[in-house]
Protein backbone atom coordinates (compact mmCIF):
# COMPACT_ATOMS: atom_id res chain seq x y z
CA UNK A 1 0.00 0.00 0.00
CA UNK A 2 1.81 3.38 -1.35
CA UNK A 3 1.80 5.51 2.60
CA UNK A 4 1.13 8.90 1.33
CA UNK A 5 0.63 12.25 2.87
CA UNK A 6 -2.92 11.31 2.77
CA UNK A 7 -2.51 7.97 4.70
CA UNK A 8 -0.26 9.62 7.56
CA UNK A 9 -3.10 12.57 8.28
CA UNK A 10 -5.93 9.81 8.29
CA UNK A 11 -3.16 7.68 10.92
CA UNK A 12 -2.53 10.65 13.23
CA UNK A 13 -6.31 11.56 13.15
CA UNK A 14 -7.43 8.19 14.02
CA UNK A 15 -5.05 8.10 17.27
CA UNK A 16 -5.78 11.99 18.14
CA UNK A 17 -8.65 11.38 19.98
CA UNK A 18 -7.06 9.04 22.22
CA UNK A 19 -4.04 10.64 22.99
CA UNK A 20 -5.50 13.91 24.05
CA UNK A 21 -7.70 11.88 26.38
CA UNK A 22 -4.44 10.31 28.15
CA UNK A 23 -2.62 13.43 27.38
CA UNK A 24 -5.51 15.27 29.66
CA UNK A 25 -6.27 12.15 32.46
CA UNK A 26 -3.09 11.44 32.92
CA UNK A 27 -0.15 12.85 31.36
CA UNK A 28 -1.63 16.65 32.67
CA UNK A 29 -1.75 15.07 36.18
CA UNK A 30 1.42 13.99 36.04
CA UNK A 31 3.37 16.44 35.36
CA UNK A 32 0.70 18.52 37.77
CA UNK A 33 1.65 16.16 40.52
CA UNK A 34 5.44 17.04 40.15
CA UNK A 35 4.81 21.06 40.11
CA UNK A 36 2.31 20.53 43.55
CA UNK A 37 5.11 18.88 45.02
CA UNK A 38 6.80 22.22 45.25
CA UNK A 39 3.89 23.88 46.88
CA UNK A 40 1.86 23.83 49.99
CA UNK A 41 -1.52 23.83 48.37
CA UNK A 42 -4.61 22.27 50.57
CA UNK A 43 -8.05 23.43 51.07
CA UNK A 44 -6.76 26.70 51.13
CA UNK A 45 -7.51 28.74 48.19
CA UNK A 46 -3.67 30.17 47.93
CA UNK A 47 -1.30 27.76 46.69
CA UNK A 48 2.84 28.81 47.35
CA UNK A 49 5.86 27.67 45.99
CA UNK A 50 8.12 26.66 49.09
CA UNK A 51 11.15 24.66 47.20
CA UNK A 52 12.16 21.71 48.78
CA UNK A 53 10.42 21.90 51.62
CA UNK A 54 7.69 19.18 51.05
CA UNK A 55 10.83 16.64 50.05
CA UNK A 56 13.03 17.86 53.26
CA UNK A 57 9.86 17.30 55.58
CA UNK A 58 9.02 13.50 54.31
CA UNK A 59 12.87 11.75 54.13
CA UNK A 60 12.24 11.19 57.99
CA UNK A 61 12.69 7.33 59.75
CA UNK A 62 9.33 6.80 59.09
CA UNK A 63 9.17 7.51 55.08
CA UNK A 64 12.12 5.43 55.15
CA UNK A 65 10.55 2.83 57.07
CA UNK A 66 7.29 2.81 54.42
CA UNK A 67 9.57 2.61 50.98
CA UNK A 68 11.09 -0.75 52.93
CA UNK A 69 7.86 -1.91 53.96
CA UNK A 70 6.62 -1.37 50.48
CA UNK A 71 9.37 -3.14 48.74
CA UNK A 72 8.80 -6.53 51.10
CA UNK A 73 5.47 -6.32 50.77
CA UNK A 74 5.80 -6.35 47.13
CA UNK A 75 8.68 -8.53 47.06
CA UNK A 76 6.56 -11.68 48.89
CA UNK A 77 3.15 -10.74 47.17
CA UNK A 78 5.11 -11.34 43.57
CA UNK A 79 6.96 -14.13 44.79
CA UNK A 80 4.34 -15.68 45.98
CA UNK A 81 2.33 -15.37 42.84
CA UNK A 82 4.74 -16.48 40.42
CA UNK A 83 5.45 -19.37 42.38
CA UNK A 84 1.32 -20.78 43.27
CA UNK A 85 0.89 -19.47 39.12
CA UNK A 86 3.52 -22.06 38.38
CA UNK A 87 2.19 -24.42 40.52
CA UNK A 88 -1.48 -24.29 39.25
CA UNK A 89 -0.58 -24.03 35.67
CA UNK A 90 2.10 -26.92 35.41
CA UNK A 91 -1.49 -28.91 37.55
CA UNK A 92 -4.05 -27.06 34.87
CA UNK A 93 -1.75 -28.12 31.99
CA UNK A 94 -2.00 -31.68 32.68
CA UNK A 95 -4.19 -33.91 30.28
CA UNK A 96 -7.12 -35.04 33.14
CA UNK A 97 -10.62 -35.04 32.66
CA UNK A 98 -12.79 -31.91 34.24
CA UNK A 99 -9.26 -29.76 33.30
CA UNK A 100 -11.78 -27.23 31.50
CA UNK A 101 -14.28 -26.60 34.63
CA UNK A 102 -11.11 -26.25 36.47
CA UNK A 103 -9.37 -23.59 34.28
CA UNK A 104 -12.95 -21.85 34.25
CA UNK A 105 -12.64 -22.34 38.28
CA UNK A 106 -9.72 -20.42 38.79
CA UNK A 107 -10.90 -17.44 37.38
CA UNK A 108 -13.34 -15.86 39.67
CA UNK A 109 -11.29 -13.72 41.96
CA UNK A 110 -9.95 -12.01 38.80
CA UNK A 111 -13.27 -10.91 37.05
CA UNK A 112 -15.54 -10.45 40.35
CA UNK A 113 -15.31 -6.73 41.77
CA UNK A 114 -11.88 -6.54 43.66
CA UNK A 115 -13.44 -4.78 46.64
CA UNK A 116 -16.22 -7.30 46.85
CA UNK A 117 -13.34 -10.41 47.11
CA UNK A 118 -11.56 -8.15 49.66
CA UNK A 119 -15.15 -8.17 51.84
CA UNK A 120 -14.99 -12.17 52.20
CA UNK A 121 -11.78 -12.11 53.01
CA UNK A 122 -12.61 -9.70 55.57
CA UNK A 123 -15.17 -11.99 57.20
CA UNK A 124 -12.96 -15.10 56.46
CA UNK A 125 -9.63 -12.82 58.72
CA UNK A 126 -12.41 -12.03 61.84
CA UNK A 127 -11.00 -13.34 64.99
CA UNK A 128 -14.07 -14.70 67.17
CA UNK A 129 -16.41 -16.06 63.89
CA UNK A 130 -14.04 -16.01 60.81
CA UNK A 131 -12.96 -19.22 58.72
CA UNK A 132 -9.66 -19.10 59.03
CA UNK A 133 -9.12 -18.44 62.88
CA UNK A 134 -12.43 -21.32 63.32
CA UNK A 135 -10.43 -23.42 61.20
CA UNK A 136 -7.27 -23.50 62.66
CA UNK A 137 -9.23 -23.89 66.63
CA UNK A 138 -10.82 -26.73 65.97
CA UNK A 139 -7.84 -28.68 64.43
CA UNK A 140 -5.91 -27.16 67.40
CA UNK A 141 -3.59 -25.48 65.82
CA UNK A 142 -3.52 -22.03 67.88
CA UNK A 143 -5.48 -22.06 71.29
CA UNK A 144 -7.99 -19.03 71.15
CA UNK A 145 -9.81 -16.82 68.64
CA UNK A 146 -6.75 -14.75 66.43
CA UNK A 147 -7.93 -11.70 64.84
CA UNK A 148 -5.83 -12.02 62.17
CA UNK A 149 -6.10 -7.95 60.90
CA UNK A 150 -5.71 -6.31 64.74
CA UNK A 151 -1.80 -7.31 65.12
CA UNK A 152 1.02 -5.76 62.95
CA UNK A 153 2.50 -9.23 61.72
CA UNK A 154 -0.53 -11.08 61.00
CA UNK A 155 -2.02 -8.08 59.06
CA UNK A 156 0.78 -7.35 57.41
CA UNK A 157 0.73 -11.31 55.50
CA UNK A 158 -3.46 -11.01 55.56
CA UNK A 159 -3.12 -8.12 53.01
CA UNK A 160 -0.52 -10.33 51.22
CA UNK A 161 -2.33 -13.31 51.25
CA UNK A 162 -5.61 -11.86 49.53
CA UNK A 163 -3.10 -9.79 47.20
CA UNK A 164 -1.74 -13.14 45.91
CA UNK A 165 -4.93 -14.32 45.35
CA UNK A 166 -6.46 -11.56 43.26
CA UNK A 167 -3.37 -11.89 40.95
CA UNK A 168 -3.07 -15.48 41.05
CA UNK A 169 -5.55 -16.22 38.50
CA UNK A 170 -4.07 -13.92 35.76
CA UNK A 171 -0.75 -15.71 36.26
CA UNK A 172 -1.90 -19.00 35.83
CA UNK A 173 -3.69 -18.38 33.13
CA UNK A 174 -1.13 -16.56 31.74
CA UNK A 175 1.58 -19.13 32.47
CA UNK A 176 -1.07 -21.98 31.19
CA UNK A 177 -0.60 -20.17 27.42
CA UNK A 178 2.90 -20.08 28.01
CA UNK A 179 3.15 -23.79 28.49
CA UNK A 180 1.02 -25.00 25.44
CA UNK A 181 2.89 -22.73 23.22
CA UNK A 182 5.79 -24.77 24.32
CA UNK A 183 5.94 -27.39 20.84
CA UNK A 184 4.99 -30.88 21.55
CA UNK A 185 7.96 -33.01 19.94
CA UNK A 186 10.16 -31.84 22.34
CA UNK A 187 8.07 -33.24 25.25
CA UNK A 188 7.67 -36.42 22.63
CA UNK A 189 11.26 -36.45 21.96
CA UNK A 190 12.06 -36.26 25.20
CA UNK A 191 9.82 -39.02 26.45
CA UNK A 192 11.15 -41.30 24.06
CA UNK A 193 14.59 -40.54 25.12
CA UNK A 194 13.42 -41.81 28.63
CA UNK A 195 13.02 -38.31 30.47
CA UNK A 196 11.11 -38.66 33.56
CA UNK A 197 7.85 -36.79 33.73
CA UNK A 198 10.29 -34.53 36.82
CA UNK A 199 13.29 -34.12 33.98
CA UNK A 200 10.68 -32.99 31.25
CA UNK A 201 9.71 -30.11 33.82
CA UNK A 202 13.07 -28.72 35.15
CA UNK A 203 14.87 -29.16 31.67
CA UNK A 204 11.54 -28.24 29.19
CA UNK A 205 9.14 -26.56 30.86
CA UNK A 206 10.57 -24.24 32.95
CA UNK A 207 13.31 -23.10 30.48
CA UNK A 208 10.66 -22.28 28.22
CA UNK A 209 8.97 -20.70 30.78
CA UNK A 210 11.42 -18.44 31.56
CA UNK A 211 10.32 -15.46 29.63
CA UNK A 212 7.22 -15.81 30.42
CA UNK A 213 7.72 -15.64 34.24
CA UNK A 214 10.29 -12.66 34.04
CA UNK A 215 7.48 -11.10 31.40
CA UNK A 216 4.72 -11.95 34.32
CA UNK A 217 6.71 -11.02 37.29
CA UNK A 218 7.54 -7.52 36.19
CA UNK A 219 3.84 -6.82 35.23
CA UNK A 220 3.20 -8.33 38.68
CA UNK A 221 5.76 -6.15 40.14
CA UNK A 222 4.09 -2.70 39.09
CA UNK A 223 0.71 -3.70 39.52
CA UNK A 224 1.54 -4.70 43.15
CA UNK A 225 3.19 -1.65 43.85
CA UNK A 226 0.20 0.23 42.99
CA UNK A 227 -2.00 -2.35 44.95
CA UNK A 228 -4.44 0.62 47.22
CA UNK A 229 -7.93 -1.62 47.63
CA UNK A 230 -6.69 -4.35 49.21
CA UNK A 231 -4.73 -2.68 52.30
CA UNK A 232 -7.39 0.13 52.33
CA UNK A 233 -10.32 -2.31 53.06
CA UNK A 234 -8.64 -4.85 54.62
CA UNK A 235 -6.86 -2.17 57.37
CA UNK A 236 -6.73 0.81 56.09
CA UNK A 237 -2.95 0.52 56.48
CA UNK A 238 -3.27 0.16 60.25
CA UNK A 239 -2.71 -1.51 62.75
CA UNK A 240 -0.24 1.48 63.82
CA UNK A 241 1.16 1.55 60.31
CA UNK A 242 2.26 -1.56 59.66
CA UNK A 243 0.65 -2.53 56.23
CA UNK A 244 1.63 1.31 55.03
CA UNK A 245 3.10 1.08 51.82
CA UNK A 246 3.55 4.36 49.43
CA UNK A 247 0.05 4.40 47.44
CA UNK A 248 -1.67 4.12 51.23
CA UNK A 249 0.53 6.34 52.87
CA UNK A 250 0.23 9.14 49.91
CA UNK A 251 -3.79 8.60 50.22
CA UNK A 252 -3.63 9.29 53.78
CA UNK A 253 -1.47 12.29 53.88
CA UNK A 254 -3.37 13.56 50.27
CA UNK A 255 -7.17 13.06 51.04
CA UNK A 256 -7.22 11.87 54.27
CA UNK A 257 -5.48 14.74 55.76
CA UNK A 258 -5.94 17.18 52.83
CA UNK A 259 -2.15 17.59 52.48
CA UNK A 260 -2.05 17.87 49.06
CA UNK A 261 1.58 19.50 48.53
CA UNK A 262 3.26 16.71 50.88
CA UNK A 263 1.17 13.91 49.12
CA UNK A 264 2.51 15.41 45.73
CA UNK A 265 6.13 14.91 47.12
CA UNK A 266 4.98 10.80 48.01
CA UNK A 267 3.60 10.71 44.90
CA UNK A 268 6.47 12.15 43.40
CA UNK A 269 8.55 9.59 44.72
CA UNK A 270 6.21 6.86 43.89
CA UNK A 271 6.17 7.79 40.42
CA UNK A 272 10.05 7.59 40.71
CA UNK A 273 10.43 3.85 41.26
CA UNK A 274 7.82 3.18 38.73
CA UNK A 275 9.50 4.75 35.92
CA UNK A 276 12.74 2.81 37.21
CA UNK A 277 10.44 -0.66 36.76
CA UNK A 278 8.90 0.82 33.57
CA UNK A 279 12.20 1.19 32.08
CA UNK A 280 13.31 -2.06 33.34
CA UNK A 281 10.18 -4.06 32.00
CA UNK A 282 11.17 -2.51 28.30
CA UNK A 283 14.00 -3.06 28.52
CA UNK A 284 13.84 -6.53 29.54
CA UNK A 285 10.85 -7.32 26.69
CA UNK A 286 13.27 -6.19 24.34
CA UNK A 287 15.79 -8.43 25.32
CA UNK A 288 13.73 -11.19 25.42
CA UNK A 289 12.05 -10.42 22.09
CA UNK A 290 15.92 -10.50 20.58
CA UNK A 291 17.00 -13.47 22.00
CA UNK B 1 -0.23 -43.57 7.69
CA UNK B 2 1.83 -45.19 9.72
CA UNK B 3 4.03 -42.27 10.80
CA UNK B 4 0.96 -40.56 11.86
CA UNK B 5 -0.16 -43.38 14.15
CA UNK B 6 3.42 -43.52 15.45
CA UNK B 7 3.05 -40.01 16.19
CA UNK B 8 -0.28 -40.35 17.83
CA UNK B 9 0.32 -43.57 19.90
CA UNK B 10 3.60 -40.92 21.49
CA UNK B 11 1.23 -38.61 21.97
CA UNK B 12 -1.49 -40.53 24.09
CA UNK B 13 1.48 -42.50 25.80
CA UNK B 14 2.85 -39.51 27.03
CA UNK B 15 -0.70 -38.36 28.94
CA UNK B 16 -1.16 -41.76 30.28
CA UNK B 17 -0.64 -41.25 34.35
CA UNK B 18 -0.20 -44.10 37.24
CA UNK B 19 -2.97 -44.30 39.60
CA UNK B 20 -0.52 -42.06 42.00
CA UNK B 21 0.09 -39.52 39.66
CA UNK B 22 -3.53 -38.99 39.23
CA UNK B 23 -4.16 -38.54 42.77
CA UNK B 24 -1.32 -36.22 43.03
CA UNK B 25 -2.68 -34.37 40.23
CA UNK B 26 -5.90 -34.09 41.56
CA UNK B 27 -4.65 -33.26 45.09
CA UNK B 28 -3.10 -30.37 44.15
CA UNK B 29 -5.51 -29.35 41.62
CA UNK B 30 -8.23 -29.62 45.15
CA UNK B 31 -5.29 -27.80 46.91
CA UNK B 32 -5.22 -24.84 44.51
CA UNK B 33 -8.54 -24.18 43.96
CA UNK B 34 -10.02 -24.25 47.93
CA UNK B 35 -7.57 -20.93 47.29
CA UNK B 36 -9.13 -19.57 44.87
CA UNK B 37 -12.64 -20.32 45.95
CA UNK B 38 -12.52 -20.82 49.68
CA UNK B 39 -13.98 -16.90 50.32
CA UNK B 40 -16.70 -17.28 48.32
CA UNK B 41 -18.07 -20.90 49.61
CA UNK B 42 -17.22 -19.05 52.73
CA UNK B 43 -19.04 -16.04 51.53
CA UNK B 44 -21.96 -18.16 50.82
CA UNK B 45 -22.86 -20.07 53.57
CA UNK B 46 -22.36 -17.11 55.82
CA UNK B 47 -24.84 -15.91 53.52
CA UNK B 48 -26.91 -18.56 54.49
CA UNK B 49 -26.44 -18.43 58.36
CA UNK B 50 -29.29 -16.94 60.60
CA UNK B 51 -27.13 -13.83 62.94
CA UNK B 52 -27.17 -15.62 65.39
CA UNK B 53 -25.45 -18.78 64.52
CA UNK B 54 -22.58 -16.60 62.47
CA UNK B 55 -21.60 -14.55 65.74
CA UNK B 56 -21.10 -18.01 67.47
CA UNK B 57 -18.41 -20.32 69.30
CA UNK B 58 -17.22 -22.34 68.50
CA UNK B 59 -17.11 -21.84 64.24
CA UNK B 60 -19.40 -24.14 62.28
CA UNK B 61 -18.41 -24.80 58.56
CA UNK B 62 -21.92 -25.34 57.71
CA UNK B 63 -24.85 -23.29 58.18
CA UNK B 64 -27.55 -25.49 60.40
CA UNK B 65 -31.26 -23.92 59.55
CA UNK B 66 -29.98 -22.34 56.75
CA UNK B 67 -32.08 -20.18 54.58
CA UNK B 68 -32.07 -17.44 51.72
CA UNK B 69 -33.48 -15.32 53.86
CA UNK B 70 -30.89 -12.76 54.17
CA UNK B 71 -31.30 -12.25 50.41
CA UNK B 72 -34.69 -11.11 50.98
CA UNK B 73 -34.09 -8.69 54.00
CA UNK B 74 -30.86 -7.14 52.44
CA UNK B 75 -33.29 -5.28 50.07
CA UNK B 76 -34.64 -3.45 53.48
CA UNK B 77 -31.22 -2.95 55.23
CA UNK B 78 -29.41 -1.62 52.27
CA UNK B 79 -32.67 0.34 50.57
CA UNK B 80 -29.69 1.46 48.08
CA UNK B 81 -28.93 -1.51 47.11
CA UNK B 82 -31.03 -1.71 43.45
CA UNK B 83 -29.15 1.73 42.58
CA UNK B 84 -25.92 0.58 43.41
CA UNK B 85 -26.23 -2.51 40.99
CA UNK B 86 -27.51 0.46 38.43
CA UNK B 87 -24.77 2.74 39.16
CA UNK B 88 -22.24 0.16 38.99
CA UNK B 89 -23.43 -1.01 35.60
CA UNK B 90 -24.11 2.30 34.12
CA UNK B 91 -20.67 3.31 35.02
CA UNK B 92 -18.82 0.67 33.29
CA UNK B 93 -21.32 0.67 30.43
CA UNK B 94 -20.64 4.35 29.78
CA UNK B 95 -16.10 3.61 30.29
CA UNK B 96 -16.64 0.89 27.74
CA UNK B 97 -18.15 3.33 25.26
CA UNK B 98 -15.72 5.71 25.76
CA UNK B 99 -12.93 3.54 25.36
CA UNK B 100 -14.34 1.13 22.19
CA UNK B 101 -14.58 4.84 20.83
CA UNK B 102 -11.06 5.94 21.65
CA UNK B 103 -9.68 2.57 21.17
CA UNK B 104 -11.31 0.93 17.64
CA UNK B 105 -9.61 4.15 15.43
CA UNK B 106 -6.14 4.04 17.34
CA UNK B 107 -5.47 0.09 17.51
CA UNK B 108 -6.35 0.25 13.41
CA UNK B 109 -3.77 3.20 13.16
CA UNK B 110 -1.58 0.91 15.09
CA UNK B 111 -2.04 -1.99 13.70
CA UNK B 112 -1.92 -0.95 9.76
CA UNK B 113 0.36 2.23 9.76
CA UNK B 114 4.43 2.66 10.45
CA UNK B 115 5.00 5.96 10.77
CA UNK B 116 7.37 8.13 12.49
CA UNK B 117 6.89 8.65 16.13
CA UNK B 118 3.97 5.99 16.17
CA UNK B 119 5.78 3.26 17.84
CA UNK B 120 6.97 5.80 20.87
CA UNK B 121 3.29 7.05 20.90
CA UNK B 122 2.56 2.94 21.71
CA UNK B 123 5.33 2.89 24.09
CA UNK B 124 3.98 6.21 25.52
CA UNK B 125 0.32 4.02 26.23
CA UNK B 126 1.67 1.07 27.89
CA UNK B 127 3.72 3.18 30.06
CA UNK B 128 0.25 4.63 31.00
CA UNK B 129 -1.02 1.43 32.39
CA UNK B 130 2.23 1.19 35.11
CA UNK B 131 0.97 4.60 36.85
CA UNK B 132 -2.36 3.57 39.22
CA UNK B 133 -4.58 6.01 39.40
CA UNK B 134 -4.08 6.66 43.26
CA UNK B 135 -0.47 8.11 42.05
CA UNK B 136 -2.03 10.78 40.13
CA UNK B 137 -5.19 11.38 42.91
CA UNK B 138 -4.28 14.58 43.93
CA UNK B 139 -3.97 16.58 40.24
CA UNK B 140 -7.42 14.42 39.31
CA UNK B 141 -9.25 15.53 42.45
CA UNK B 142 -8.35 19.20 42.01
CA UNK B 143 -9.62 19.26 38.33
CA UNK B 144 -12.75 17.68 39.26
CA UNK B 145 -13.17 20.25 41.71
CA UNK B 146 -12.47 22.95 39.42
CA UNK B 147 -14.44 21.64 36.73
CA UNK B 148 -17.49 20.88 39.25
CA UNK B 149 -17.25 17.41 38.08
CA UNK B 150 -17.24 15.89 42.07
CA UNK B 151 -19.92 14.00 43.17
CA UNK B 152 -21.30 13.34 39.63
CA UNK B 153 -21.35 10.07 37.75
CA UNK B 154 -18.47 11.75 35.42
CA UNK B 155 -15.95 11.84 38.40
CA UNK B 156 -15.89 8.07 38.48
CA UNK B 157 -16.29 7.37 34.91
CA UNK B 158 -13.72 9.89 33.10
CA UNK B 159 -10.51 8.78 34.82
CA UNK B 160 -11.54 5.15 34.96
CA UNK B 161 -11.61 4.72 31.37
CA UNK B 162 -8.16 6.15 31.16
CA UNK B 163 -6.81 3.33 32.37
CA UNK B 164 -8.85 0.86 30.18
CA UNK B 165 -7.33 2.21 27.15
CA UNK B 166 -3.71 0.83 27.27
CA UNK B 167 -4.91 -2.85 27.34
CA UNK B 168 -7.75 -2.21 25.34
CA UNK B 169 -5.82 -1.10 22.46
CA UNK B 170 -3.06 -3.55 23.11
CA UNK B 171 -5.64 -6.41 22.64
CA UNK B 172 -7.56 -5.02 19.40
CA UNK B 173 -4.16 -3.57 17.74
CA UNK B 174 -3.04 -7.51 18.01
CA UNK B 175 -6.42 -8.79 16.46
CA UNK B 176 -6.15 -6.18 13.76
CA UNK B 177 -2.90 -7.08 12.67
CA UNK B 178 -4.04 -10.41 12.01
CA UNK B 179 -6.78 -8.99 9.20
CA UNK B 180 -4.65 -9.54 5.83
CA UNK B 181 -3.19 -6.05 4.34
CA UNK B 182 -4.34 -7.48 0.71
CA UNK B 183 -8.00 -5.93 1.69
CA UNK B 184 -6.55 -2.51 2.24
CA UNK B 185 -5.01 -2.68 -1.13
CA UNK B 186 -7.65 -4.46 -2.45
CA UNK B 187 -9.82 -1.75 -1.29
CA UNK B 188 -7.32 0.63 -2.68
CA UNK B 189 -7.05 -0.11 -6.25
CA UNK B 190 -11.24 0.13 -6.25
CA UNK B 191 -10.64 3.70 -5.32
CA UNK B 192 -11.97 3.31 -1.69
CA UNK B 193 -10.59 6.18 0.72
CA UNK B 194 -8.88 5.50 3.85
CA UNK B 195 -12.18 6.30 6.06
CA UNK B 196 -14.18 4.29 3.77
CA UNK B 197 -11.92 1.06 3.96
CA UNK B 198 -11.74 1.53 7.91
CA UNK B 199 -15.62 1.72 7.70
CA UNK B 200 -17.02 -0.42 5.40
CA UNK B 201 -13.82 -2.82 5.10
CA UNK B 202 -12.09 -3.36 8.39
CA UNK B 203 -14.70 -2.32 10.98
CA UNK B 204 -17.23 -5.51 10.22
CA UNK B 205 -14.00 -8.04 9.82
CA UNK B 206 -13.08 -6.94 13.30
CA UNK B 207 -16.35 -6.95 15.20
CA UNK B 208 -15.62 -9.94 16.98
CA UNK B 209 -12.14 -8.66 17.98
CA UNK B 210 -13.69 -5.59 18.99
CA UNK B 211 -16.85 -7.54 20.91
CA UNK B 212 -13.62 -9.49 23.02
CA UNK B 213 -12.09 -5.99 23.83
CA UNK B 214 -15.60 -4.87 24.75
CA UNK B 215 -16.39 -7.57 27.21
CA UNK B 216 -12.81 -7.16 28.70
CA UNK B 217 -13.02 -3.76 28.65
CA UNK B 218 -16.40 -3.95 31.01
CA UNK B 219 -15.28 -6.68 32.89
CA UNK B 220 -11.64 -4.42 34.22
CA UNK B 221 -14.49 -1.48 34.35
CA UNK B 222 -17.24 -3.52 36.60
CA UNK B 223 -14.19 -5.03 38.57
CA UNK B 224 -11.98 -1.57 39.50
CA UNK B 225 -14.35 0.39 40.71
CA UNK B 226 -13.16 1.61 44.22
CA UNK B 227 -10.89 4.19 44.31
CA UNK B 228 -12.04 7.48 42.08
CA UNK B 229 -15.72 6.57 43.28
CA UNK B 230 -14.36 6.26 46.55
CA UNK B 231 -12.56 9.84 46.75
CA UNK B 232 -14.21 12.01 43.88
CA UNK B 233 -17.88 10.79 44.81
CA UNK B 234 -20.21 11.31 48.53
CA UNK B 235 -23.32 11.13 47.14
CA UNK B 236 -25.08 7.85 48.34
CA UNK B 237 -27.45 7.94 44.83
CA UNK B 238 -24.41 8.14 42.79
CA UNK B 239 -22.42 4.95 44.29
CA UNK B 240 -21.39 2.37 42.59
CA UNK B 241 -21.95 -1.32 44.43
CA UNK B 242 -17.99 -2.01 45.59
CA UNK B 243 -18.26 1.71 47.60
CA UNK B 244 -22.23 1.17 48.51
CA UNK B 245 -21.30 -2.09 50.49
CA UNK B 246 -17.86 -0.67 51.76
CA UNK B 247 -20.02 1.83 53.86
CA UNK B 248 -22.13 -0.70 54.86
CA UNK B 249 -18.23 -2.77 55.62
CA UNK B 250 -16.81 -0.09 57.61
CA UNK B 251 -19.97 0.02 60.22
CA UNK B 252 -19.99 -1.24 63.87
CA UNK B 253 -22.30 -3.65 63.25
CA UNK B 254 -22.04 -5.33 60.17
CA UNK B 255 -25.00 -7.61 58.83
CA UNK B 256 -22.65 -10.48 57.61
CA UNK B 257 -25.01 -12.33 56.12
CA UNK B 258 -26.71 -9.79 54.10
CA UNK B 259 -23.12 -8.02 53.01
CA UNK B 260 -22.38 -11.50 51.97
CA UNK B 261 -26.00 -11.91 49.90
CA UNK B 262 -25.55 -8.55 48.55
CA UNK B 263 -22.06 -9.06 47.45
CA UNK B 264 -22.87 -12.40 45.73
CA UNK B 265 -26.06 -10.70 44.27
CA UNK B 266 -23.06 -7.82 42.59
CA UNK B 267 -21.18 -10.64 41.72
CA UNK B 268 -23.64 -12.39 39.50
CA UNK B 269 -23.04 -10.72 36.18
CA UNK B 270 -19.66 -11.30 36.85
CA UNK B 271 -20.13 -14.81 37.11
CA UNK B 272 -22.73 -15.57 34.36
CA UNK B 273 -19.92 -13.99 31.73
CA UNK B 274 -17.28 -16.04 32.70
CA UNK B 275 -19.64 -18.83 31.97
CA UNK B 276 -20.88 -17.77 29.04
CA UNK B 277 -18.18 -16.36 27.22
CA UNK B 278 -15.30 -18.29 28.67
CA UNK B 279 -13.90 -19.15 25.23
CA UNK B 280 -13.97 -15.48 24.55
CA UNK B 281 -12.33 -14.67 28.05
CA UNK B 282 -8.94 -16.98 28.17
CA UNK B 283 -7.81 -16.08 24.96
CA UNK B 284 -9.14 -12.30 25.66
CA UNK B 285 -7.40 -11.94 29.37
CA UNK B 286 -3.99 -13.42 27.96
CA UNK B 287 -3.27 -11.34 24.83
CA UNK B 288 -4.40 -8.29 27.28
CA UNK B 289 -1.43 -9.50 29.62
CA UNK B 290 1.23 -9.57 26.83
CA UNK B 291 2.40 -6.31 26.40
CA UNK B 292 5.85 -6.36 24.47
Amino acid sequence: MTQNRSAWIFAWALLVPAILYVLVIVAWPLVETFRLSFTNASLRRTVDYVGWRNYEKIFDADFLEIIIRTFTWTFFSVLLKMLIGTFGAVLLNCAVPGRHLFRLLTMPPWIVPMAIGIFMWGWMYNGQFGMISGLLQRFGIVDGPVAFLAYGNTAYWSTIVTDVWIGVPMVTIYFLAAIQSIPRDLYEAAWTDGASRWMRFRRITLPLMAPAIITMSMLSLIATFNSFDIIWILTQGGPSGSTTTMIIDTYSTAIGSKKYGEGAARAVVICLFLSLFCVAYFRMTRKLAMA
Amino acid sequence: MAKIFKINKTSTMIDRYSWYELIGIYAGIALFLFFMLAPFIEGFLVSLKPLSQLFSSPYSFWPENGSFRAYWTMWESVPQFGWYIFNSLLISTVATLIVLVLVVPAAYAFARFKFKGMALVLGAFLAVSMFSGAVLLIPLFRLMRTLGLLNTYFAMIVPGAAFLIPSAIWLLRTYMMRIPIELNEAAYMDGASQFYTFRRVILPIARPGIIVVAIMTFIGAYAQQFIFALTFNSKTEYMPLPVGLYAYFGKQEVIWNELMAASFVGIAPALVIIFFLQRYLVGGLTAGAIKQ
